[in-house]
């Protein structure tokens, strides 16, 4: 049995709106394990990138406890968690969010500039296959290489985790292929924990762990048994 | 370079032009204040070092004649360091191809000491050799304006006599830093010169021999000038004392004076108003970056960038604008100050210059740019910082709007749905609205606040010279002299029409409050020069008393029917009650007048002239110069329409450079305000406008929806600028009235609309470059912006 990363403790999420309560999370535990790629699949509102902001540091949860290793995420301070999320945490965009005004590699440089550890910004583009592209600007790009850039650019600080939030859903199949493929690299190459989020149902065969949220509450956890090369998925 | 740095200099550059409009306004603050600040420094550090060199002196007082062995106990003053008499007068000089008299004042030079006090400096030649008594030496000004070279002579006629001098050398003087002639309105250099030669000469032709006319004191340090001026009073009281006065008093330095505080009334003014504005424009424009890359925010925040971090980024790329600012208003300053300090050359004679700007002025611009652009960046920064990174990736939730009485109102009205969105936006964002509206509104005030001095200055112009003084020329004599020589001067060549005035140094005492002034009485009906009140009409003097200018009242604080006391200066030296018979609104100086016939009755005497006012035939006036070269007792001639020139030109040039930095200002400010509103306008619209285009709007009817919203603001901007403009316009002519004059507030309509012209037209070349934009809108890439 692999090392638990992630433990949460029956977390909630509230939007208050002024008139409605808007319950995202309502009541979520889950563990997740180290060097384990985790599917978190379920349809729209139904919590899972809420889950994620949560545990990559980007949002505080309404109640409920949250630990990354032994330490408690919801008892850090913002200073605190920007930290984590600096030395802990690789993020990968539904929309990449590439700084337009910034080439491929300065993109990259943009997190080796501030993490402890990083590789350099061209080994991390020649990972996910950029290295002949580097000094494009990401209107040069195509939809797949500027998603490639920001798993590039998530994986430069050598992350313990990866937190990827409908990395293809922007993508259409053989680039999303593509990407999916580089995530499911990374995660071999280097036992990074690997979180991803999808509306895909075909995605889920490539995972450990695929985690069911219906209506902010998990309703499913399964372990695959057998994952499938993400080649050899089709949507 | 770090890649968040590389980000800063590539969001500038795409920002360019936004940015420059704001640097150009930042830097119209920083020149000002450059060259306002650096050059106050400049001119007091020269007059400090001028003045300490040269021993100017502290305290100054003329009397009729006076034994040099009260020289001695002048110095015995309590606080009194130094101590230097001289004999002076004024002559009529006649210089050699000048058909034109000019007025010289001469002053004694001492022959076995240099002077105590007031040293001249030697510009060049040699000081005047005690023993040739024709020798002297001339301020620079004067022998430059009339070419004078050492060894040139010319004559003057010294109460009777014609004299020949020879000029040795030509010097400069703490004392007449600033020279302007008896009557004159402004410097002329030609017509006008100060004479040193030796005390001898001097005593010769004033008959003043063991006897001074003129002397002035130096304090040691922590002296009370009112208690030397009192003593000094007391010395000279029997001796024809005029009165003892300070340096605030003293012609030179009163202008260097009111010019320095000219500058610092710049320096405080208008500064403070351009980074107001910068602030303002970096405010709107860094909210709009913020709310565009609200996703970027976000990512950094993702990746591991701190708020402090994020914030510092922001305030970063205000700062890069800032410094383009800086250095364009460094860059401008230094050329403005450098002209600046060519003008003052000119105006000032100064026989060195600390003209530089000094590196912490430029240091202190740069800080005060650069502070009032983070401060307008500080907000939209600190948002930045504040954005909470899950919301921050997330597109922002859409304005909210909701119904009003307004939207009701609107739609009775049953304008355009393009009319409704223009008037939907403005009141969505009305503080933003209201500021643009403001910024524009300074511009038009920038504009009605300058031009408005040229209407103020043709009044007095006109009430000056056409309606106050209408007399062709003024002869000065050297004392009052029996009315009786009216008649030789009618009598001169060219002369059509002579009337008489009389000029009295008193002081006026109302309780603790004292002036010393030049109490003018005429002939009941004079015509040539008439008192006026400030509506131009023409008052005769009621006997019986004193009429006062309304600003001399007030700084003797009487009313229409107090008394006063008159304690006369000249003739019987007798001191009066005079009650005060009314009071007169007036442009320039602070009159007092007199009835002559009265002021003769109370002086017990025959009727006295000092000043014959003539009208002449402009064909004779060359007779006229000849003839008077060599009249006894004339001191001076004041021609009137040479008077008017040099003061219309003066004022003209100025007006002229003015009125063209102000416009420009103006134009600048405009641009920048209106530039920035409607790029930030497009930024939030092209959506929104590219969805016209796709249902079918053709380009002009999007491009009136950008227009219309912002010349709507332009137009609202009007109104208040105007009342700004009037505000301004009165402040300053509160402000820069002195004892000298006072600016009338002309208002006319015409200024209102130069301003609304100048600023409506620049704001619509301003929006039309950024319409040039809608053109180039991509319709499907808008549509598919996220956000």
């Amino acid at each position: 049995m692999p090392e638990i990363i992630f433990r949460t403790e029956n977390i909630t999420k509230v939007y208050d709106t002024g008139e409605v309560k808007v319950y995202a999370l309502a009541g979520v535990d889950l563990e997740l394990f180290k060097g384990e790629l985790t599917v978190l699949l379920g349809p729209s509102g139904s919590g899972k990138s809420t889950l994620l902001n949560i545990l990559g540091g980007l949002d505080h949860a309404t109640e409920g406890r949250v630990w990354f290793d032994n330490t408690e995420l919801t008892k850090m301070t913002d200073r605190g968690l920007t930290k984590y999320r600096r030395d802990h945490v690789g993020f990968v965009f539904q929309f990449y969010n590439l700084v337009p005004s910034l080439t491929a590699r300065e993109n990259v440089q943009l997190v080796t500039d501030v993490a402890a550890d990083p590789m350099p910004a061209d080994e991390a583009l020649g990972l996910v296959g950029l290295g002949d592209r580097m000094d494009h600007f990401p209107s040069e790009m195509s939809g797949g290489e500027q998603q490639r850039v920001a798993i590039a650019r998530a994986i430069a600080k050598r992350p313990q985790i990866l937190l990827c939030d409908e990395p293809t859903g922007a993508l259409d199949s053989t680039t999303g292929v593509q990407v999916l493929e580089v995530l499911r690299d990374i995660n071999e190459r280097f036992g990074t924990t690997t979180v991803v989020i999808t509306h895909n149902a075909e995605i889920q065969r490539m995972a450990h762990r695929v985690i069911f949220f219906q209506d902010g509450k998990i309703s499913e956890t399964r372990i695959n048994s057998e994952r499938l090369a993400p080649s050899e998925i089709v949507w | 370079m770090q890649a968040i740095d590389r980000k800063l200099f590539r969001d500038f550059q795409r920002l360019w032009l936004q940015a420059i409009a704001i640097a150009v306004v930042l830097s119209c603050g920083v020149a000002i204040l450059l060259t306002s600040v650096g050059m106050f420094v400049a001119l007091s550090e020269t007059r400090t070092a001028y003045y300490e060199r040269n021993r100017f002196a502290d305290v100054f007082a003329h009397t009729v004649r006076a034994p040099l062995s009260l020289v001695s106990e002048i110095a015995q003053i309590d606080g009194v360091a130094g101590v230097e008499a001289r004999i002076s007068g004024t002559a009529i000089l006649d210089i050699p191809g000048r058909t034109r008299t000019a007025v010289g004042r001469i002053l004694s030079y001492p022959e076995k000491t240099n002077p105590v006090l007031n040293l001249p400096l030697l510009i060049q030649g040699r000081f005047p050799d005690p023993a040739v008594t024709s020798e002297i030496v001339v301020n620079a000004p004067f022998a430059e304006a009339n070419n004078f070279r050492p060894g040139d002579s010319f004559s003057a006629n010294l109460r009777g006599q014609k004299r020949s001098f020879t000029i040795v050398g030509a010097v400069q003087s703490p004392e007449f830093v600033y020279t302007i002639g008896p009557g004159a309105m402004m410097p002329d250099n030609e017509a006008f010169g100060i004479i040193w030669m030796s005390e001898r000469a001097a005593a010769a032709a004033f008959d003043m021999t063991g006897a001074f006319n003129e002397v002035a004191l130096s304090f040691a340090t922590g002296t009370n000038t009112a208690s030397v001026i009192d003593a000094l009073d007391d010395l000279l009281e029997p001796f024809g004392g005029l009165g003892a006065y300070d340096r605030t008093d003293h012609q030179s330095d009163a202008f260097l004076e009111a010019e320095l505080s000219q500058l610092k009334g710049m320096a405080a003014i208008l500064p403070p108003v351009f980074f107001a504005i910068a602030g303002f424009l970096v405010s709107m424009v860094m909210s709009r970056i913020i709310a565009l890359e609200r996703s970027e925010i976000g990512l950094m925040k993702a990746i591991g960038y701190s708020n402090t971090e994020v914030c510092l980024h922001y305030l970063m790329l205000a700062g890069l604008i800032a410094l383009v600012g800086v250095l364009i208003g460094w860059v401008a300053g230094t050329i403005l100050a450098r002209s600046l300090a060519v003008q003052y050359a000119t105006f000032f004679n100064f026989p060195y210059v600390i003209f530089h700007v000094s590196y912490w002025v430029y240091a202190a611009a740069g800080l005060a740019g650069l502070a009032t652009t983070s401060l307008g960046a500080l907000q939209a920064a600190l948002k930045a910082a504040r954005l909470a990174p899950a919301i921050a990736m997330q597109p922002p939730a859409p304005p909210r709007f909701k119904r009003s009485l307004i939207d009701e109102a609107m739609t009775k009205a049953r304008l355009a749905q393009s009319t409704i969105m223009i008037l939907r936006s403005l009141l969505r964002w009305p503080v933003r609205s209201l500021l643009t509206s403001l910024g524009l509104a300074l511009a038009v005030a920038s504009v009605i606040a300058s031009i408005f001095i040229n209407d103020a200055l043709d009044e007095i112009v006109d009430l000056t010279f056409y309606q106050t003084n209408r007399q062709d020329a003024m002869l000065l004599f050297a004392e009052d002299i029996p009315e009786t020589v009216l008649e030789e001067v009618r009598n001169l060549p060219g002369v059509l029409q002579a009337e008489s005035q009389q000029f009295h140094a008193a002081i006026l005492r109302k309780g603790h409050l004292s002036k010393r002034v030049a109490i003018d009485s005429r002939r009941p009906g004079a015509d040539l020069s008439r008192v006026l009140d400030i509506e131009g009409r023409p008052l005769d003097v009621p006997p019986g008393g004193i009429l006062l200018s309304r600003r001399l009242a007030g700084q003797l604080g009487v009313h229409a029917g107090d008394t006063l006391q008159a304690e006369f200066l000249t003739g019987r030296r007798e001191t009066y009650s005079l009650t005060v018979t009314g009071l007169v609104d007036q442009l320039l100086g602070l009159g007092a007048y007199m009835d002559l016939e009265y002021l003769n009755a109370l002086f017990r005497q025959a009727p006295r002239l000092s000043t014959v006012n003539v009208t002449l035939d402009e064909n004779q006036i060359d007779d006229l110069h000849r003839a008077i070269k060599d009249i006894p007792r004339l001191t001076g001639i004041i021609e009137m329409n040479v008077n008017r020139r040099a003061f219309q030109d003066t004022i003209e040039q100025n007006i002229v450079v003015m009125n063209s930095i102000y416009i420009s200002i103006a134009i600048m400010i405009t641009v920048g305000v209106s530039y920035n509103a409607a790029r930030i306008q497009l930024s939030e619209r092209a959506r929104e406008l590219a969805s016209l285009r796709i249902l079918g709007f053709g380009r002009g009817e999007v491009s009136y929806i950008l227009i219309g919203e912002m010349m709507l603001i332009a137009l609202i901007a009007q109104p208040i600028g105007w009342l700004i403009g009037a505000w301004i316009a009165s402040a300053m002519t509160n402000a820069f009235t002195s004892d000298l004059y006072a600016i009338p507030l002309v208002l006319k309509p015409h200024i209102f609309a130069i301003g609304s012209l100048v600023v409506l037209s620049a704001t619509l070349g301003s929006v039309l470059i950024v319409r040039r934009r809608l053109d180039r809108l991509d319709l499907v890439s808008v549509m598919k912006t996220r956000e």
